[in-house]
This record gives structure tokens, sequence and C-alpha cells, in this order.
């Protein structure tokens, strides 16, 4: 008998894209448990360790861990290729977009908090594309424009705080990631 | 611990993005949640468009459906369904409608009142 094993070589960087998606999945998850009065309302925690990965590492890795969290996300709540996903894979990827725009903006004048406001705007702008020409395409839908806005300001601002924070803490061990 | 204690200051550029995304969320109420006031209602009576009339004045019409008279009353600036021969009388308890959009509807007698706005006379049953 010939056992056949497939063997997939892996990088470090492989391993650090899986390290880092895996914690933003497990935000992800713990945020689909937290009731929101509004759906679409949420705080968009796992956007986080985006913003982290985008700074301590570079876009491509962010773009991969962040589609990742989606698309592995999604699995494990069991809404692949559902409407929910699709608003989450619309966000993901106008975020994505506005982060990669955002990055040619001066490191010195700007830091995680504005890009992380920018990205919210380009996530929620996103979502309701979405739903517009899709899920309701009726022009009631903007109503609900400036509520999901606020939203999106305020988490966003918050989010980047708290990446920029983890950012300046962790700034002085950047070994840390080294071990395997 | 001490590097724990609180979160860095943003930056300029931040600060000026939070002030124009602050702007713009304004910006977006105002403009997506003002409700016209109406101007003008319409009355519609089985399929056909019974009257469409100014709200500024104060004037009482009755306005005949399959049940009987439906009774409508404007007053400067507002109207309502003042009675209704239905049986539930949703539209009557309705009240005074003010708002462009707004829609009261009497089903069984056929008749309905709608407040229109300026020009915007987008569809607002569906909805």
């Amino acid at each position: 008998m010939t056992r056949s094993t497939i063997e997939i070589t892996t990088t470090p960087d492989d391993h650090r894209i899986a390290r880092l998606a895996a914690l933003a999945i497990t935000l992800h998850l713990i945020e689909a448990v937290i009731p929101s009065p509004l759906p679409g309302v949420k705080p968009g925690i796992a956007n986080i360790v985006t913003l982290y990965v985008l700074y301590r590492f570079d876009f491509a890795t962010a773009a991969w861990v962040s589609l990742l969290r989606v698309v592995a996300g999604s699995l494990l709540l069991g809404n692949f290729l559902s409407p929910a996903f699709a608003l989450s894979l619309s966000g993901a990827l106008c975020s994505l977009l506005i982060l990669r725009v955002g990055m040619l903006l001066p490191r010195q004048w700007f830091g995680p908090v504005g890009l992380s406001i920018l990205a919210a705007f380009a996530h929620i702008a996103g979502q309701l594309l979405v739903v517009r020409l899709w899920l309701i395409p009726h022009a009631g839908v903007a109503y609900l424009i400036p509520i999901f806005a606020a939203a999106a300001l305020i988490f966003g601002a918050i989010n980047g705080l708290i990446a920029a924070r983890l950012l300046r803490d962790n700034a002085k061990i950047p070994s840390s990631e080294k071990q395997t | 611990m001490s590097r724990w204690k609180s979160f860095p200051s943003p930056l300029p550029g931040d600060w000026l993005i939070l002030a124009i995304g602050c702007a713009a969320v304004a910006m977006l109420f105002v403009t997506l949640w003002q409700s016209e006031p109406a101007g003008k209602l319409r009355i519609r009576a089985g399929d056909q468009v019974f009257a469409t009339l100014s709200l500024t004045q104060k004037r009482t019409l009755e306005v005949p459906g399959p049940l009987g008279i439906s009774r409508i009353e404007i007053d400067n600036g507002r109207a309502r369904v003042a009675a209704d021969p239905g049986r539930h009388q949703y539209c009557v308890k309705q009240g005074w409608l003010t708002r462009a959009g707004q829609v009261a509807m009497c089903l069984p007698n056929q008749v309905s009142l709608e407040l229109l706005g300026g020009e915007k006379a987008y569809d607002s049953l569906n909805y």
C-alpha cells in the first residue's frame, strides 16, 4: 500500500498570517454573539487586528488576514455565501481598498485612528451598496444611512485608538513574532 | 504597567479626519432625515384620484366609497380622516398627518389620503 500524503510546504509568513487570522476570527466570533440594537451596527473589533497587521507588517498580510477572517468566520458561523457573508465580504473589500489608499497619506500626520475611521466608513459604504443593489432595492434604505455612518465614526475611532495603543505598546518587542 | 495607562494621542491628520467625519455624519442626518413639510394632499377613491388639494386651507370633504361616506378634514397644514364607515377605523386612529409621504388608508371604503411634498413624489406606499 502506498500512502498518499499531501505535503504542503509552509513559510513562516504563512504561519504568521494564520496566527493573526485566528486572532481576528476569534474576535469576529465573539462579536457575533453580542446583541445589537439594529442589525448591522457592530463595533467591528476584528478590524483592530487588520489595522495592527497593516502597520506592523504590510498591506498584503493585512488583506490575507482580513479576507481569511471573513471566509473562515462565515464557515464557523454557518453563513458562508449567505447575504450576511456578502455584506461582510463587501465591507472588508471596501475597507481594504481605502486602507491601501490611506497608506499613501504621510505617516507623520495620519495614524491608525484616522485610517480606522476611513476604513469604517468604507466598510459601511460597501455594505450599504450591497443592501441597496441586491437585498433591499429601495430608496428607503437611505433613511438608515445616518445611523450607520454615526456608528462607523464612533466605532472606527475607538478601534483605531485601541490599534494605536497596541502598536505603541508592542513596539519594543518586534522579535516576539519570530518564535514558532 | 505604566505603559498601559493611556492611549496614544491621535495625530493632527487623525483629528482632521474625525472632524470631517463628524461634519459628514451631521450633514447626512440633516439631508436624509429632514421631512419636508407637506404642501398638498391627494385623496383617492377606488382606482381614481378624487382630489388633489392644497393643505393651506380649512375644509372638510366628503368622499363616497362602497360602504358610505369618508369624511376628510384639512386644517391649515395638516389633514386627517375624521370619520369612516370601515370596521377597524385604522385610518381614523392615525390622527393628523403633517409630513410629506404620510398616508392614511381606509381600505374597506377604498379611500386613501396622501400628503405630498414639493417636487419629490417617490412611492411611499412601497416601503
